[in-house]
């Protein structure tokens, strides 16, 4: 690995000024478990990495039932469902914080990371655009918002100008019987990545037998993560039950354009995505009606 | 030649400085540096678990820290598990149920046996197999690993270890 | 033959030698190896797959600071033309030498080039950057079938067919051809009642040790070379290093390390002689350790097939007639695993009219080496998978359709191997009988799956010494480097017969100067092998010790009785520590030695059963009971031969379910990581339950067969089988993954 300058920022001021200095030869440096197999293999260079986990802000993780929840950018993925409360109001992040690569990587990777990264496949970004997450990003001309729906612009890239870093990542507060769920499909149980990725999330009615508003989030399907709209409009006033999901699973199919690579053929991962939001949902579902 | 980064960190309970380029891992440093081979080398990119060391009590793996992170860390490698001459519960049980065969695995999987143990004393099958699941073993097909660990774990239930006083961090 | 309970040591299950160090991480495997004034290589590989290299630059990476030196193909000499035996049949010399650096033509994605010391790693990373190759690419020959078509684009123009000692008039792809056969095969098929014929695909997989490849070497001004590798044999390490550099073996030492997993592939050379010709440019000890991509694209994988067996079998059940073509894909250069393949593909059955036809076929791949029980399991796929289409048309219960046709004591197979006392018998027996096989199956997509596999196991020659301490211990040394504790397994056969505890003796494994020759740790042949030595060691120092007992019981050596450990004459008696404790006191020291030449197979059979749940709308399986039966002879230390069949369980499933090389059309592996090709993880696989089958093998002292190799043998077939049963769909292509199995499901039962 060619060698590079290493700076652990300690305010995001610096961190901006740093980045805005280096531009393209700086890398922000989170849990680093892409970032440094990324530079050891070439697929990144660097002169300068910039280790953001001093800056409290990127480290926080604050959350009210009122306000919602504010995730800064470098929480490791550990602290999520090690989190009783986040973990059981935003259950479908912490589906994902669990399995975005072993134990191990989890006590360093964050959600932040794992979005700035930008895979087409990343396990959090589904869940986030289920969510309604937004991006909170700090620059040379102070701070802007972004939906994660539109974060990633193209594989490996994101919206980040010159100068710019994710501070953190804003949750709506959980509302009332709603909830979310992510599933991945795999070829082994654990230590890969997503074939297909689908986060869903629901809220149903009072009687708890139909659903009011949903959003479903796909992975691996395109160059960057979607939002299956027409299914997400369409689930809103069905009943709550397994053939909608089915029929959801129909609609989201039809927004999949994936490629065929090494890990799975197209036709098999437009297959998973009908599979995957059928399931998802029904956890979802299963779970909405249990808060 | 690059310029060198000064390090000032606790490695299984000792000060421990150490010069490192920038672009060094936590891995090589370990290994190539302060001569601590315990933790293994077998993909250097995340997906195998033999470098697996504790970072402030967390597992990780030291192959994707950049030994630059670890200012004023607490690192604790397989070297410090056992307690000075004493084998921790988990290498004992890994030696009584055969649960290594080359061995090279067996560090990185003991130390991620431990950090389980240390957060949950009474794990199920399940709950070891997944938390075990970033370390890969190619002799044993896992079922003397998973053994080993269900046994340290009644083990240390039953006659719980007295902490290590230094240079170790057995509990 | 004395029964296994009258033994004290052998059947226990003591904590192994080594045990500690492996757990403390103190144990030194290859890349611990520190030397002073240690410099760091690093290999430039092809990136394609198939081209001519037309010339090489190395000017610019010699300029960059930190680097020692650079060597290409011409720092190796040209040993065109050269063969030599180097214990797996004669090879041509300049095929291995170009593997470890290419001469004139690179032949597969990743094949070694060039090669740099420098400083540290990094430094010589860099270097490797700037040396520049210039290629003539050529097109890369993917496919094994179309490899094998007269016109297809040959790899070598010195590479001939061999079809029983004969040499084709053509340069071929096809380097070999092995016919076998036995009886009237063609009348035996007309007259069967069902006769069944399927083909069969199996992708490359890898041995996947988590240790990379990893060697030192220092080449001293005096000519001397040292190397510390971790590999599965020192003594075959010295041999094709000396035959590479045209020296004699005396100029070698080899320190074999810990090794961290080998499975078969860390008996060629790879980084050995590379590190030692970049060692004799810089004067310094140079280390090479592979990235674990350089694993996947730099070393032998094992060979991808494609297999047609057609059997021919009576209504009641007896198999009257087989047939057998297999092409094994060799990898860039001659010399796949096909002949094992042959041999194994009916090795379980009595099958009195057989052909079997094997080819060994060239193509734009790493070059193949062996995998636990090399070339097994590819035949093993297929033939399970038939006779489980047998019983199952038949009516007949699969455990008992090959108890009815089962190999036993005089069956000849095809190749002309006459079987002595074998246990197929026995463990189809302990199969049928188990809980698990007796226990019902439930749940729409479960289904129950069994095959057997066998391995034949080999003997080979062995070495061991030891000296008896005055504190009644015993120290060994043996050549046989331990990979997954056989250290422990070859001083329990010493003990034994020393009448000593397993902890009284420390086994040590010594390098190519310290111990006799020892050939390599493979083909099961350890416990069987060098444990045969450590028991005629035993002998040779309970007649020395005896002979030291009549010095201090004043009589005639050969009046002094030796049983379980202590040695008596007329009411004295002295234990073996106390007579140890005199030795300084009475004659010489006492140093056992013994050699041995192990001979022929030994036999092992093995039968799986699997339970699993097939997902049907994703394809994926999981397995939810698996239990391993092997007739293993005698089990010297019951953990460990547990664990061999279990690991080699895993590493089966594993095949089965998901590993493959996925190339492009350019040659390209794209899944050379762990991540991406997908071994199984603990979260993968349940429990492997394992049921140790002994029938003593009459050639061995204390009934060894050797266990490591046989248990990879059954599961591809074992599982295929299973998800016939939960699906109904029979799987005939390695590995079932997902996607695979999802289309075939889809296209048995359209959705409803």
């Amino acid at each position: 690995m060619k060698d590079f300058e290493y700076s652990a920022a300690a305010t995001i001021d610096e961190a901006v000024s740093l980045l805005a200095r280096w531009g393209d030869r700086a890398k922000v440096l989170t849990g680093g478990t892409d970032l440094i197999v990324q530079l050891r293999e070439g697929q990144r260079e660097a002169d300068m990495v910039i280790d953001v986990k001093k800056i409290p802000q990127l480290m926080e993780s604050s959350y009210s039932r009122e306000k919602g929840w504010r995730l800064g950018a470098a929480v490791p993925c550990h602290r999520i469902y090690e989190h009783a409360e986040v973990a059981d109001a935003y259950p479908g992040l912490a589906d994902a914080a669990r399995i975005i690569g072993g134990w191990q990587i989890q006590s360093r990777a964050s959600i932040g990371g794992n979005l700035c990264n930008a895979s087409p496949a990343a396990d959090s970004i589904p869940i986030l655009i289920a969510y309604h997450a937004t991006c909170r990003i700090a620059g040379p001309n102070g701070e802007r918002t972004v939906p994660v729906a539109q974060f990633c612009v193209g594989p490996g890239r994101n919206q980040l100008a010159r100068g710019e870093i994710l501070v953190s990542l804003d949750f709506p507060p959980s509302l009332p019987r709603s909830s979310g769920a992510y599933l991945r499909f795999i070829p082994r149980n654990e230590m890969d990545i997503a074939v297909v990725g689908v986060g869903s999330w629901v809220q149903l009615n009072a009687r708890g037998d139909a659903i009011e508003a949903a959003r479903i989030g796909l992975g691996a399907v395109a160059p960057t993560p979607l939002v299956a709209e027409q299914a997400s409009l369409w689930l809103c006033g069905k009943p709550a039950n397994d053939d909608t999901f089915a029929q959801a699973g129909e609609l989201a199919r039809l927004v999949a354009r994936p490629i065929s690579d090494k890990r799975g053929p197209a036709e098999y991962r437009t297959h998973l995505v009908g599979v995957l939001t059928k399931r998802t949902l029904a956890i979802a579902t299963k779970r909405a009606r249990e808060t | 030649m690059p310029r060198k980064l000064h390090l000032s960190t606790t490695i299984n309970g000792l000060p421990t400085e150490f010069l490192c380029e920038a672009r060094q891992s936590l891995l090589e440093v370990l290994r190539d540096v302060l001569h601590l081979t315990g933790s293994k080398e077998g993909c250097n990119n995340g997906n195998c678990g033999a470098c697996t060391v504790l970072l402030g009590g967390e597992p990780v793996l030291s192959c994707l820290v950049l030994a630059a992170e670890a200012e004023a860390a607490e690192i604790t490698t397989i070297e410090g598990v056992a307690c000075e001459a004493r084998l921790h519960p988990i290498q004992q049980c890994f030696l009584q149920d055969a649960a290594l065969q080359c061995g090279v695995c067996t560090p990185g999987f003991i130390l991620s046996a431990k950090a389980l143990l240390d957060r949950n004393p009474n794990p199920t099958e399940h709950e070891i197999r997944f938390q075990l699941a970033n370390n890969l073993c190619r002799c044993t097909g896992y079922d003397k690993i998973v053994r080993a660990v269900q046994h340290a774990a009644k083990q240390a239930m039953a006659s719980p270890e007295p902490g290590c006083i230094a240079g170790g961090s057995a509990k | 033959m004395t029964k296994p309970s009258q033994y004290k040591v052998i059947g226990t299950r003591p904590i192994r030698h080594d045990g500690v160090d492996k757990v403390t991480g103190r144990a030194v495997y290859g890349a611990d190896v520190q030397l002073p004034g240690l410099v760091h290589g690093k290999m430039l590989r092809s990136s394609h797959a198939h081209a001519r290299i037309k010339s090489i630059d190395t000017t610019s990476a010699e300029k960059l600071p930190g680097v020692f030196a650079v060597v290409t193909g011409a720092d190796l000499p040209c040993l065109a033309g050269k063969m030599a035996n180097l214990g797996e049949g004669a090879i041509n010399l300049a095929h291995l030498s170009q593997n470890c650096l290419a001469d004139t033509k690179v032949l597969y994605k990743g094949h070694a080039v060039a090669a740099v010391a420098a400083i540290s790693p990094h430094v010589a990373e860099e270097a490797v950057k700037l040396i520049r190759v210039e290629y003539e690419p050529l097109p890369p020959v993917m496919e094994l079938l179309a490899a094998m078509q007269p016109d297809a684009q040959l790899l070598h123009d010195d590479v001939f067919t061999n079809r029983l000692g004969e040499k084709s008039a053509r340069p071929s792809n096809v380097s070999q051809h092995i016919h076998l056969e036995q009886g009237e095969v063609d009348q035996a098929f007309a007259k069967a009642d069902l006769v069944i014929e399927r083909e069969f695909r199996t992708a490359s997989v890898h041995q996947g040790y988590i240790e990379p490849h990893v060697s030192i070497a220092f080449w001293n001004a005096d000519g001397h070379v040292t190397i510390w590798t971790s590999t599965q044999g020192a003594f075959t390490v010295r041999q094709q290093t000396a035959e590479l550099f045209e020296i004699p073996v005396s100029r070698i030492t080899v320190i074999p390390t810990e090794i961290g997993g080998g499975f078969g592939g860390k008996i060629p050379v790879y980084l050995e002689p590379v590190a030692a010709a970049l060692s004799r440019k810089c004067g310094r000890p140079v280390k090479m350790t592979m990235q674990r991509d350089e694993d996947f694209q730099g070393t032998g994988p094992t060979p991808g097939s494609v297999v047609r067996v057609k059997l021919g079998a009576t209504q009641d059940g007896k198999l009257v007639a087989g047939q057998a073509w297999l092409a094994y894909d060799a990898g860039a250069f001659p010399g796949g695993m096909i002949g094992p393949g042959c041999m194994c593909v009916f090795s379980c059955y009595e099958i009195p009219n057989a052909r079997v036809d094997g080819f060994d076929v060239l193509c734009n791949k790493p070059k193949t080496a062996a995998y636990r029980a090399p070339g097994a399991t590819q035949a093993a796929f297929a033939c399970e998978s038939v006779i489980d289409e047998l019983a199952e048309k038949l009516g007949i219960d699969p455990i008992d359709f090959r108890l009815k046709n089962a190999a036993k004591e005089g069956t000849r197979r095809p190749d002309g191997e006459v079987y002595r006392r074998i246990g197929i018998i026995e463990t189809l027996q302990a199969v049928k009988q188990s809980e698990h096989y007796r226990s019902k199956t439930s749940g729409p997509n479960v289904g129950r799956g069994v095959a057997a596999g066998f391995w034949f196991n080999v003997g080979l020659k062995s070495s061991a010494a030891a000296n008896v301490n005055n504190d009644g211990t015993v120290t060994l040394i043996e050549g046989s480097t331990d990979i997954g504790g056989t250290r422990t397994s070859v001083a329990m056969q010493l003990a034994e017969t020393l009448g000593i505890a397993a902890e009284d003796v420390q086994p040590h494994v010594g390098d190519t100067d310290s111990v006799g020759y020892t050939d390599v740790t493979g083909g099961s042949r350890v416990t069987n092998a060098t444990g045969k030595a450590a028991y005629q060691v035993g002998l040779d120092i309970k007649q020395q010790m005896a002979a030291r007992a009549a010095i201090v019981f004043e009589c005639k050596p050969e009046q002094v009785a030796v049983e379980g450990g202590v040695y008596r004459h007329q009411g004295q008696a002295l234990t073996f520590k106390e007579l140890a404790g005199k030795l300084p006191h009475i004659g010489e020291p006492v140093v056992g030695r013994a050699t041995v030449d192990a001979g022929g197979a030994t036999n092992g059979f093995g039968v799986h059963v699997v339970d699993l749940d097939v997902d049907r709308e994703t394809g994926k399986v999981t397995i939810l009971r698996y239990t391993a039966a092997q007739d293993v002879g005698t089990a010297i230390h019951p953990s460990y031969v547990e664990g061999q069949m279990q690991g080699g369980a895993v590493q089966g499933i594993g095949w089965a379910l998901n590993e493959e090389y996925v190339f492009n059309e350019r040659g390209e592996m794209l899944n050379a990581s762990f991540l991406d090709y997908r071994m199984p993880t603990a979260l993968d696989v349940p429990m492997i339950e394992t049921m140790i089958v002994e029938v003593p093998n009459p050639e061995h002292p204390y009934g060894v067969r050797g266990v490591g190799e046989t248990p990879i043998v059954p599961p591809p077939a074992a599982l295929a089988n299973a998800i016939y049963r939960a699906t109904g769909v029979r799987m005939r292509e390695l590995p079932m993954s997902p996607p695979k199995l999802w289309k075939a499901i889809s296209r048995s039962a359209p959705p409803a």
